[in-house]
């Protein structure tokens, strides 16, 4: 079919923005490598894991600790989040009745819109002097984990949720016909039948775990070590760039986007990984 | 059988606990946020480095902002959604490449946009910590949200309406105009208001690109303190600061709860007609 001459006008424009959408990514990915040069071309990689401290004024450059801290509070909110979640999932799905179904998921989703400032600000007001009474200092690698699982737990509900309401009904059915359990038919058919997407899910909450910054950097304490406890403060690859930023010049400045490198090259490995689980689910 | 008793009991015992703790975290910021709110307190400037006085130059400054961002991102968002939806086959390449680099810019850290946004508009454009270079850089975060809905809206659109308007010889450009775009608007407002709302929230990409300066700012090219950040100063850098910051948070979440219910229901209103038209 051809086009008129205004149509011809219109498609150039249109293809002109979209070129344009679809190259913010390449150019954030461009900014990234051209400030974090200076300390990437002189500096080897394995240095970010084996030098002896995190001094970037003196060519130190450890990422260790603040990499750990990363992995710990992701994988402690991801444990704590997927059953939480699931389970949310599961009870507006299969268990309240229909007025508190309807009512708790709008809670959920309400829950994923508060800003990652105020779930922080909370964490730090309320939930650290409570956990400083457990265990000084309060600020902790502990309450940087419970205030990442009630960011990410919204996440994994409703992709949860929306994997159970792609189950077959046929299959639902079979299993009541079968005389199976309410729990029955949940874990030994309905779950199984949305693995792949509560996977997905699952990863795609891990990914903003990774990169959240303001819940974390305002409740985990920020000291750069090692920790040894539940109890230890902690400071983030995240948090960390947001605190020194700041003031950071020169090849402090570009180890701070190294370290942002890091975490895009992260959460975009995962992002694909839940992306392929979605596509294998929409074709078996 | 008990197996089935036990998972019951378990659900809804998790279900209490993620609804408590949700009620706690509400019912506390309006507890201590509730006093010091008062008309005063949203047009006051700040004193004290925020521990007294009111928040009016910040909510200026946040909602300048969310109108550079919004301005910037809107039009390219509507363009590109336009282009995928209605003139791009769904297998063509240019298409699939663009979907994938926006799923990945969806993907993207915001503390990343931060290093991007300092690095690009404040630096190498030359913008410094302005208004202007928050904005934009809010713009390149909330473009896929904006995208979605919008392609989602559009392609929701009844085909005959595209059959009819090429049965008549009209150029796609007026079907776009006078019959697609109307018949997607609500979803297209619906997504703009999801994109005010995800703007709204951020925090981590303004810190080094919009600034700190809690001042009335004069023009987009001056630093000026979006409320999110106004909350995260108050509360690490201002000893003191709580209740103020509190106010701030009860501010910003109904600003939010806001925005959340008028893009619902406008997608619920939406979806309606949808339903009704077929």
């Amino acid at each position: 079919m051809s086009l008129s001459r205004a149509d011809r006008q219109l498609l150039a424009l249109l293809r002109g923005c979209a070129l344009l959408s679809a190259v913010i990514v390449l150019l954030i990915l461009l900014f990234l490598l051209r400030e974090s040069w200076p300390v990437l071309r002189q500096v080897p990689l394995l240095r970010f894991v084996t030098d002896a401290s995190w001094h970037p004024v003196d060519g130190l450059y450890q990422l260790t600790p603040m990499l750990s801290a990363t992995l710990y509070s992701t994988l402690g909110a991801v444990l704590l989040a997927t059953p939480l979640g699931i389970a949310s999932a599961v009870f507006s799905r299969y268990y309240a009745p229909p007025f508190l179904a309807g009512l708790y998921r709008r809670l959920i989703e309400l829950l994923a819109g508060i800003p990652s400032v105020v779930y922080g600000f909370w964490g730090l007001i309320t939930l650290a002097p409570l956990i400083g009474r457990l265990h000084p200092p309060g600020v902790s690698l502990l309450t940087g984990i419970l205030i990442l699982t009630l960011m990410i737990l919204p996440t994994v509900a409703l992709t949860v949720d929306a994997a159970l309401a792609a189950v077959p009904i046929a299959y639902v059915r079979g299993a009541a016909a079968l005389g199976l359990s309410r729990w029955g038919l949940i874990s030994g058919v309905a779950l199984p039948a949305a693995r792949s997407g509560i996977i997905a899910g699952i990863i795609l909450a891990a990914g903003r775990a990774i990169g959240e910054t303001m819940g974390v950097l305002m409740v985990a304490g920020n000291v750069v070590q090692q920790p040894l406890s539940l109890f230890d403060s902690v400071r983030t690859l995240t948090a960390n760039i947001a605190l020194e930023m700041a003031y950071a010049t020169g090849e402090h400045r570009a180890a701070l986007f190294v370290s942002g490198l890091a975490l895009m090259l992260m959460v975009l490995v995962l992002v694909g990984t839940a992306e392929l689980l979605f596509r294998e689910r929409r074709y078996d | 059988m008990t197996k089935n008793v036990l998972a019951t009991g378990l659900i809804w015992l998790m279900a209490a606990l993620v609804s408590g703790v949700f009620v706690w975290l509400l019912s506390d910021i309006l507890i201590h946020g509730l006093p010091q709110l008062s008309w005063a307190f949203l047009a006051e400037a700040p004193e004290n480095s925020g521990r007294s006085g009111g928040i009016g130059p910040i909510i200026v400054s946040t909602l300048l902002i969310l109108l550079v961002a919004m301005v910037t991102a809107a039009p390219l968002g509507l363009a590109t959604a336009v282009l995928l939806s209605e003139f791009t086959r769904y297998d063509s390449i240019f298409g699939r490449l663009v979907r994938r680099s926006l799923d990945v810019l969806a993907g993207v850290p915001s503390i990343v946009f931060g290093l991007f946004g300092n690095a690009f508009f404040c630096i190498y454009l030359g913008l410094g910590f302005s208004i202007l270079s928050g904005g934009l850089t809010l713009a390149c975060m909330v473009l896929p949200i904006l995208i979605r809905t919008a392609e989602e809206g559009l392609q929701a659109a009844p085909n005959d309406y595209r059959l009819a308007a090429a049965a008549l010889g009209m150029p796609r450009s007026a079907a776009l105009v006078h019959l697609l775009l109307p018949s997607a608007a609500p979803a297209l407002l619906a997504g703009l208001m999801l994109g005010v709302g995800r703007a709204m929230a951020e925090t981590a990409a303004l810190i080094f690109t919009s600034g700190y300066v809690d001042r009335l700012p004069n023009s987009l090219l001056d630093s000026g303190r979006a409320l999110s950040v106004h909350i995260y100063d108050l509360s690490m850098n201002v000893a003191g600061g709580d209740a103020n910051a509190y106010s701030s948070a009860l501010v910003l979440i109904l600003l939010l709860f806001i925005i959340n219910t008028i893009a619902m229901s406008l997608a619920k209103q939406w979806l309606y007609r949808r339903v009704v038209s077929i």
